[in-house]
């Protein structure tokens, strides 16, 4: 396929990284900086110019483009690079900006708008408390949690095989993160202090196993939000209608003013976040969450471990810089959310869809958790799984049928329709028959 | 320093040169030779070395620019080490520091030989002899790219510092393909002129020879007295045809295809690469057309074929222009600094770098007037920005300091001035010969051990353009942690 990206910021970036080996691409972008290293670390075509100008377009090829995607910081630069790309001959278009309505009037193929997504996102992840991240398959019916294992939690020192006795059969542990490794653990693992686990289950499984694992299972009552940009906003009225008290904080005397008309059942408070006394007179040990969300990773990082000091039972933070990621973890931050890598994460799943429904890079896209519907002529319909040559490294982890959810066994079959989630480490599966096919290569 | 990934990556390059001495074994099983069995030696004796290079495991694949240079560099060395085995085992050439000098020029496309009967080789050795020409023209890593696509998105590192030219670009997003468009435009190139040259006469076999020749810009011909050997005017055109589309970018030809056909007449490098030459050859004509030849015709046929041959940096000779007036002389010595099209096979320092420095040197004297102006540098409708305008200047330096570096070691031999001087500007250029001992009718044989290494190094690093040779040399460069 051929892919023209416009802007090579750090959603760009990670687009083209993820999108470069099986498909041409060509990257747009007006900074030099920028595109010098795109070129120098990936296999991509770099043009210096505005995505807007019709003949910096013509010379990315956009004539024989099947795909335009433009994510600049700007929504008006990424509507009008669409909307040129449509009528230059661009087969499908995708914008990320706001105004997700104007998406059927524009004649977009996709509109993706990171702070809704990254505000979604935060709420789906309340509910877990124990859950450092939270993603959905099957339209929300599976869920997948990353848990981070602690010294006092039952979980460390258990075998795998162990903890459908103990807990509830009804999960599956796909992926352990121990270090830099990346386990697809069997049976006889043994979990250990300090891993990260995936968990993957039906949605009310999933809760109460997060209940069962975690110290102390707490209903989410107030929260505090550090930062009061768009992402705030939108959560805000997302936890209002879970029944959450919020607490804004906004430096920016202006911007409480405007807060404060928007949000007239949320506490605005003037002030700065990272100010140790002013969150302790605003009370944070009481508060179940922190979220720090300003515009600045380090301050973001900074806040979340004052707050957590001060007492704060969960704290997330924004973080736009990728590489911050792992180290924001290890600190203690319970949960970080980054709302580039949830509109790349949107865009990739778009883009590989020929017949995947989700589709969730983990772990810098070590590993790729997918979501398939089964078609007729699959060859692995009707198969024991136990009797499908499966590769190293991959494992069918959900199969959702109609109503019910299975975590499959080796006597369960795959049927028509199903929608089946697959882990895989280091692969490329971008169809269901690729796990029976793909016996090649590093298999 | 990855070096666990450099040495599998030179394990790489090796083997393609192991298959690039196939065609070399065929040509001596058809010609029924006694020393066919030096190739298979010699492929045996690389794919010793290459294999368990290859084997190697590397823990870190992200690959630096440093790391790229590295592979280039060293790749290169080793290429033209092992190159001279066959020259070196069938005797051909009985010294090996001979055999290194012959197989480097043969590579870095420079045909400067220290042979003095070449018509009495064997086949085979001929034909080796004249296939480094087409493989190192284009590129050995352009090559490898071509075959193993498993180099990947590390490829551009290494591209970039063999091609030559200021910032070689792609013509499309993934580099293999870029790789392969140019060795298909390359071959389809080769193929033609083969064909041309047959029906202009030529046996088959001097035809290859020439072609490799032509197309790598290199200048390595069968016989002693090189193309001026078959005295015919349609050989000599449809050669100075070729060596003139080889010495021009092949991005171009590739636009050409895509259909925009004026593509070469919009590009300002192509339009001064095609002045230098039209100005120079007018001068030489009207120069040596009383003094030497007597008629216009054969002072135009002369002089064309000799300019473009030196300006491509190819180095094939017609005629013996030692005899020409000085003036003449000097215009050739001049345009042996100026060379091919950023992008082409040819050597020294490209159009498009003397056409910037020329823009610069207006800059610089317009600033004088204007002290407050602000004055970009423009190609066709482009702006240049100010670091490649910087690297200009200083790859103009370091060209200079490596030419004068060179002389001073064959001031050694103690030759003449035209000599010492011409022989280093003709192999830093990749262009052959030069003057005097080492001129037109001359060849290298006669210059000291010392000054063959040391000449052998400089085609190297002139054929890299200069900074991965002076990179590696650089203690430095080594350092684990460099500070």
């Amino acid at each position: 396929m051929r892919i023209i990206i416009i802007g090579a910021g750090k959603v760009g970036y990670f687009l083209a990284e993820n999108l470069c080996k099986q498909n041409h691409v060509t990257i747009i972008d007006r900074n030099m900086n920028a595109l010098r290293k795109a070129e120098e670390n990936l296999d991509v075509l770099c043009i210096k110019g505005s995505g807007v100008s019709t003949s910096v377009l013509l010379e990315a090829g956009i004539k024989q483009a099947n795909l335009l995607i433009a994510v600049t910081s700007t929504d008006e630069v990424n509507m009008v690079c669409c909307l040129t790309g449509k009528k230059l001959g661009a087969a499908q278009t995708i914008a990320a900006q706001e105004l997700s309505l104007l998406k059927e009037e524009l004649d977009l193929d996709m509109v993706v708008n990171p702070e809704q997504a990254a505000a979604d996102e935060i709420a789906r992840s309340m509910n877990f408390s124990t859950a450092m991240n939270v993603e959905s398959f099957a339209k929300g019916r599976v869920r997948l949690v990353e848990i981070k294992i602690t010294k006092d939690m039952a979980l460390a020192g258990m075998k795998l095989n162990d903890i459908p006795s103990r807990f509830s059969s009804q999960i599956l542990i796909g992926v352990i993160v121990r270090g830099e490794d990346i386990i697809i653990p069997d049976g006889e693992k043994v979990i250990e202090e300090d891993d990260s686990i995936y968990v993957i289950g039906k949605s009310s499984n999933i809760y109460s196993f997060c209940k069962l694992v975690g110290k102390s299972p707490v209903k989410l009552k107030n929260v505090m939000i550090m930062g009061g940009g768009r992402i705030a906003i939108y959560l805000a009225n997302l936890l209002m209608e879970m029944d959450i008290k919020v607490k804004i904080l906004e430096i920016d005397k202006e911007k409480c003013i405007e807060l404060s008309e928007m949000l007239p059942e949320s506490l605005i408070i003037n002030g700065d976040g990272s100010d140790e006394e002013l969150l302790q007179s605003e009370n944070i040990s009481n508060m179940d969450a922190f979220i720090a969300m300003t515009g600045i990773d380090e301050e973001n990082i900074m806040s979340a471990l004052i707050a957590k000091q001060n007492g704060a039972k969960k704290v997330i933070a924004k973080i736009s810089r990728l590489n911050y990621v792992n180290v924001a973890q290890n600190l203690g931050i319970d949960s970080v959310i980054s709302p580039k890598l949830i509109t790349s994460n949107q865009i990739l799943t778009y883009v590989s869809r020929n017949n995947v429904e989700t589709l969730h890079r983990i772990i810098e896209g070590k590993a790729e958790i997918i979501e398939f519907i089964v078609e007729r002529n699959s060859k692995i319909i009707n198969t024991k799984l136990k009797n499908l040559k499966l590769p190293k490294d991959v494992i069918i982890a959900t199969i959702v049928r109609k109503s019910e959810i299975v975590i499959p066994h080796g006597d369960d079959t795959i049927k028509e329709g199903d929608r089946v989630i697959i882990i895989a480490k280091n692969k490329n599966i971008t169809e269901l028959n690729d796990i029976i096919s793909n016996n090649r290569g590093k298999a | 320093m990855n070096l666990r990934l450099v040495f599998k990556s030179i394990g790489l390059l090796l083997i393609c040169e192991a298959i690039a001495l196939i065609p070399s074994l065929i040509v001596s099983l058809i010609y029924k030779e006694q020393n066919a069995l030096v190739f298979f030696d010699t492929i045996g004796i690389l794919l010793s070395f290459a294999v368990p290079l290859c084997m190697i495991s590397i823990k870190n694949k992200n690959m630096y620019a440093r790391d790229g240079y590295a592979i280039v560099a060293l790749g290169w060395i080793f290429m033209s080490l092992f190159g001279a085995l066959p020259f070196y085992f069938s005797g051909a050439i009985p010294s090996f520091i001979d055999a290194f000098f012959e197989t480097s020029s043969g590579f870095t496309t420079t045909g400067a030989s220290i042979l003095t009967n070449i018509e009495v080789l064997p086949r085979g050795i001929l034909f080796w002899r004249s296939f480094t020409h087409w493989i190192g023209g284009m590129g050995v890593i352009v090559l490898t790219l071509a075959i193993l696509p498993s180099l990947g998105a590390r490829g551009i590192q290494m591209m970039k510092a063999e091609s030559p030219g200021l910032n070689p670009g792609k013509l499309v997003p993934k580099v293999g393909e870029t790789a392969k468009i140019l060795y298909g435009i390359y071959i389809v190139i080769t193929i033609v002129e083969i064909f041309l040259l047959r029906l202009a006469g030529m046996p088959l076999f001097d035809a290859f020879i020439h072609t490799f020749g032509t197309v790598g810009t290199g200048g390595f011909s069968s016989m002693n007295a090189s193309v001026g050997a078959y005295n015919s005017v349609i050989i000599e055109i449809i050669i100075t045809v070729f060596m003139f589309l080889s010495g021009a970018n092949f991005a171009l030809y590739y636009y050409m295809i895509k259909g925009n056909l004026r593509a070469p007449f919009k590009d300002s490098e192509f339009k001064f690469y095609f002045g230098i030459i039209a100005v120079s050859v007018l001068l030489i004509t009207l120069d040596i057309n009383a003094n030497i030849f007597n008629n216009i015709w054969e002072s135009l046929r002369y002089s064309s074929f000799q300019v473009v041959s030196i300006v491509t940096t190819t180095g094939y000779v017609s005629t013996d222009f030692e005899k020409w007036s000085m003036f003449s002389k000097i215009i050739i010595f001049i345009l042996m600094f100026i060379g091919g099209c950023a992008g082409s096979t040819g050597g020294a320092m490209k159009n498009i770098r003397i056409l910037l420095l020329f823009k610069i040197m207006k800059r610089e004297l317009l600033q004088i007037i204007h002290p407050r102006a602000v004055y970009s540098v423009r190609l066709g409708k482009k702006a240049v920005d100010e670091r490649t305008l910087s690297e200009v200047l200083g790859f103009f330096f370091m060209y200079i300091i490596v030419f004068i570096a060179g002389v001073l070691i064959i001031s050694l031999d103690n030759m003449d001035w035209g000599t010492t001087i011409s022989s280093v500007a003709a192999t830093l250029g990749n262009i052959g010969p030069g003057f005097g001992i080492v001129g037109a009718v001359g060849n290298y044989s006669s210059l000291s051990d010392i000054s063959k290494v040391a000449l052998s190094l400089i085609m190297i690093v002139g054929r890299l353009e200069i900074y991965p040779i002076l990179l590696i040399s650089l203690p430095s460069f080594w350092k684990r942690v460099s500070i």
